[in-house]
């Protein structure tokens, strides 16, 4: 039964707007000059873009901010890591975004393991096999496990070869402390709306030296990697996002342990569930559950028309039918994977969240139980 | 005036902003629309299962509406991008990589035609095509700026894949004969690509009158939001393009990346109230901007106003004040916000491609200042910034108005 109560467990899609974001990015709607502009109007629009770059800098424990290259979204951010680079041989992990996956025709897949882990022999086979210059790009965390990948060990490993290792931290950012020493990546893909910043708006951290070639051609901002008048209000809105975010941190511990307790109760009240990754590292926040015999879609309405909002996997490719590919690559049964939504929470998720979580998908079970029993029945 | 009134330098009096072609304020009716989407109607616009997204959802579709009726296009046909420079570089880099990829062998057209005024992003985009091995001409233009059709013709080949001309320029407001580029490229087979960033809700622009296959538009320059742009691609007949940023299908896989519902949202209000007051507003500018020039004209001799005067964009004035350098003259009024030209460049020092492109020379063009009017300009700030223009040139140039 539906008590009016929106509860909201789909910030891997997209989280709310953070106060400071929203506040930051109205004072820069209001200084609103071209940042590349010599007058004053212009100066005081390059400042706000600057000091952002020190506040995403401090996102990943600190990096150089002149690094720090201001792109549309995560999905540019990827897109110019793999395109800007210009490697000869690029390899993506059989469980990264689409924005990652579907960029190039001739990338090769590094496979993942049950869980959803690069397999690191297997990259190594790979890396030892062919001498060309290569690009690994592997995701921090993924979108719609949460599992965290070995970067550190990733990194190592391309080094060795002399590969570039791009690493997607579009999820991780915000969520875990994170050190771009200990990711060791060379690039590093982020995005301001995941972390509670504003839409269309992210960046692509280079953290060495490395020339990397524009996407987009025309007045050489950003240093000539990234073409285009710089959306500065939503460049202020990143940079105060994600200093609250490294300030709030702490509020993912609290997170752990709600998902902990959700995913608690769902293995008591129904035993058949599966829950993805549970043995592995994970995004704090982050819960992949199959119930076996409904499918994702009809769960997902269900429970939306309780007041629950999730998703069936990634958003971008939500309204599309379609298996998850990130669990077919975990080598889950099409049908399981096809009964799997994502629950992901946020700073502000509570036990109520959780409860009502719990009461809608329970009756839902319960409703789809009675109903094949019934027709077994019958 | 005495030259105490004429210091609004202190710094809590900002200067007058005569530089529209920058960038622009955003409208506070803009602003307002955008609000709710920042914050309480968060959705994922691609989560359609739930209902914030397809709140989302709904308000892009509203606003894809809004930009599709100030062209005469369908909604179906705006593809949004993060501005006008992405719009840019995927209709022309998209339309060339998709004839590479995909026309049959040995009847590829290579050939691009854009003239040597356009924005950086057409020209540079032009390059890298040129790096990859397509053959570009840049078509010089008239003295007034203006295409030449009969040179646009002569140069339109059984290879020419595209026509790239911008609507309305940035630095020195000519708009091009839209129309009859138009039906020249369409009678030849051959794309049109109209980079409209700073004519798009500032003169009627009508994709199917005027053939026009592809049309790059800006949040920002219509007292919009930046980081949002959006580019018109025609369906009947369909233009084949590839994306430039790929994964996630968005936009029916021409631009991957979740849409950003409060910039769409302020794009399409944009676009909205400058269609419904695009007359009345390009007559108080021509009124202004008209005033302005003969105000400067009877105080300063020898100026010169670059591109054509009539087939211009009212409130955009590219001025050359002989002998007297832009750069010094720009320091002297610092009362007032004024470029040298286009912001992407305008802190380098080289003259300005575009007006050595009309026959001016470097001296010339580096004593060239460009000066545009916009929605909230007053007649006040105009007489003011006229003021202080002809007391700055007059300062750099002696008392008698002539060059010292």
């Amino acid at each position: 039964m539906h008590t009016g109560r929106e509860t909201y467990l789909d910030w891997n899609a997209t989280a709310p707007l953070r106060p400071e974001a929203a506040a930051a990015v109205s004072e820069a709607l209001a200084s609103w000059g071209n940042p590349s502009s010599v007058h004053r109007r212009g100066r005081v629009a390059r400042r706000i873009i600057e000091r952002a770059r020190e506040e995403i800098a401090g996102l990943l424990g600190g990096v150089d901010p002149r690094g720090v290259v201001f792109v549309s979204g995560g999905t540019e951010a990827n897109n110019l890591a793999l395109l800007g680079t210009d490697r000869e041989r690029v390899l993506v992990s059989a469980v990264e975004h689409d924005s990652v996956r579907q960029v190039l025709p001739t990338a090769e897949t590094i496979p993942v393991d049950r869980d959803g882990v690069v397999a690191l022999d297997a990259l190594d086979r790979l890396l030892a096999a062919d001498p060309r210059p290569a690009l690994v790009s592997v995701m921090f965390a993924n979108n719609e496990t949460g599992v965290i990948q070995p970067v550190g060990e990733i990194a190592s490993l391309a080094r060795r070869y002399g590969a570039l290792f791009h690493c997607d931290a579009v999820q991780a950012a915000g969520r875990l402390a994170l050190d771009t020493g200990a990711i060791g990546a060379d690039l590093i893909s982020l995005s301001a709306h995941k972390l509670g910043g504003p839409p269309a708006v992210g960046a692509l951290v280079v953290t060495g030296d490395l020339d990397l070639a524009s996407l987009l051609r025309g007045g050489g901002q950003e240093r000539g990697r990234r073409a285009g008048t710089e959306n500065v209000p939503g460049i202020a809105g990143f940079a105060a996002a994600a200093k609250a975010a490294v300030e709030e941190i702490a509020a993912y511990d609290r997170v752990r342990v709600l998902r902990a307790s959700l995913e608690a109760e769902i293995a008591v009240a129904a035993p058949e569930a599966v829950i993805y990754g549970t043995g592995v590292m994970r995004l704090p926040n982050t819960s992949a559950i199959a119930m076996p015999g409904v499918a994702a879609e009809t769960q997902v309405i269900a429970l939306d028309l309780d007041g629950v909002m999730v998703s069936a996997g990634a958003a971008c490719s939500s309204g599309k039918v379609g298996p998850s590919h990130v669990l077919a690559a975990m080598g889950v049964d099409a049908a399981l994977a096809a009964s799997t939504i994502r629950v992901s929470l946020g700073g502000s998720s509570s036990e109520t969240d959780i409860a009502h979580f719990l009461h809608a998908w329970t009756a839902l079970r319960r409703r789809h139980r009675g109903f094949s029993e019934r027709a077994r029945a019958a | 005036m005495s030259p105490r009134q004429l210091s609004r330098t202190a710094a809590n009096t900002p200067p007058i902003y005569l530089d529209n072609q920058s960038t622009t304020r955003i409208d506070p009716r803009v602003l307002e629309a955008m609000l709710p989407y920042l914050t309480d109607d968060y959705g994922n616009p691609h989560s359609s299962s739930h209902a914030y997204g397809r709140n989302a959802a709904a308000a892009i579709e509203q606003a894809r509406r809004e930009i599709a009726a100030l062209i005469h296009a369908d909604p179906r046909e705006i593809v949004f991008t993060s501005g006008a420079t992405e719009a840019n570089n995927l209709a022309i880099k998209g339309a060339a990589h998709f004839a590479r990829t995909y026309s049959q062998s040995g009847h590829s057209r290579g050939h691009i035609i854009a003239l040597q005024t356009e924005h950086k992003c057409v020209l540079e985009s032009c390059k890298e095509l040129e790096r990859e091995g397509f053959s570009v001409t840049y078509m010089p233009v008239e003295p007034s700026g203006l295409v030449s059709l009969a040179a646009l013709e002569a140069a339109i080949s059984a290879r020419t894949l595209l026509v790239s001309v911008m609507a309305a320029h940035n630095e020195i407001g000519v708009i091009q004969p839209l129309a009859e580029i138009g039906a020249l490229c369409r009678s030849n087979g051959v794309l049109f690509h109209s980079d409209a960033a700073q004519a798009f809700g500032k003169i009627p622009l009508d994709v199917e009158a005027m053939k026009i296959d592809l049309l790059s538009i800006s949040g920002h320059k219509i007292y919009g939001p930046k980081g949002i742009g959006a580019l018109y691609v025609q369906r009947r007949p369909r233009v084949r393009l590839l994306p430039l940023i790929d994964g996630g299908g968005q936009e029916r896989g021409l631009r991957s990346g979740t849409l950003p519902t409060p910039l769409c949202v302020g794009l399409g209000r944009a676009a909205a109230i400058a269609g419904e007051e695009m007359a009345e507003e390009a007559e108080r500018l021509r009124r202004l901007s008209d005033g302005l020039l003969r105000n400067l004209a009877r105080r300063l001799s020898g100026l010169r106003l670059n591109g054509d005067a009539e087939r211009r964009l009212t409130g955009s004035l590219n001025l050359t004040l002989s002998g007297i350098p832009a750069q010094a003259l720009i320091e002297a009024c610092p009362s007032i916000a004024i470029s040298t030209g286009s912001a992407c460049t305008s802190a380098s020092v080289e003259p300005s491609y575009v007006l050595r492109a009309l026959g001016l020379s470097d001296e010339l063009a580096n004593a060239s200042i460009r000066l545009g009017l916009g929605r909230f300009t007053t007649a006040a700030e105009v007489e003011f910034a006229a003021d202080a223009l002809a007391a700055a040139a007059s300062g750099l140039t002696g008392r008698d108005g002539t060059p010292t």
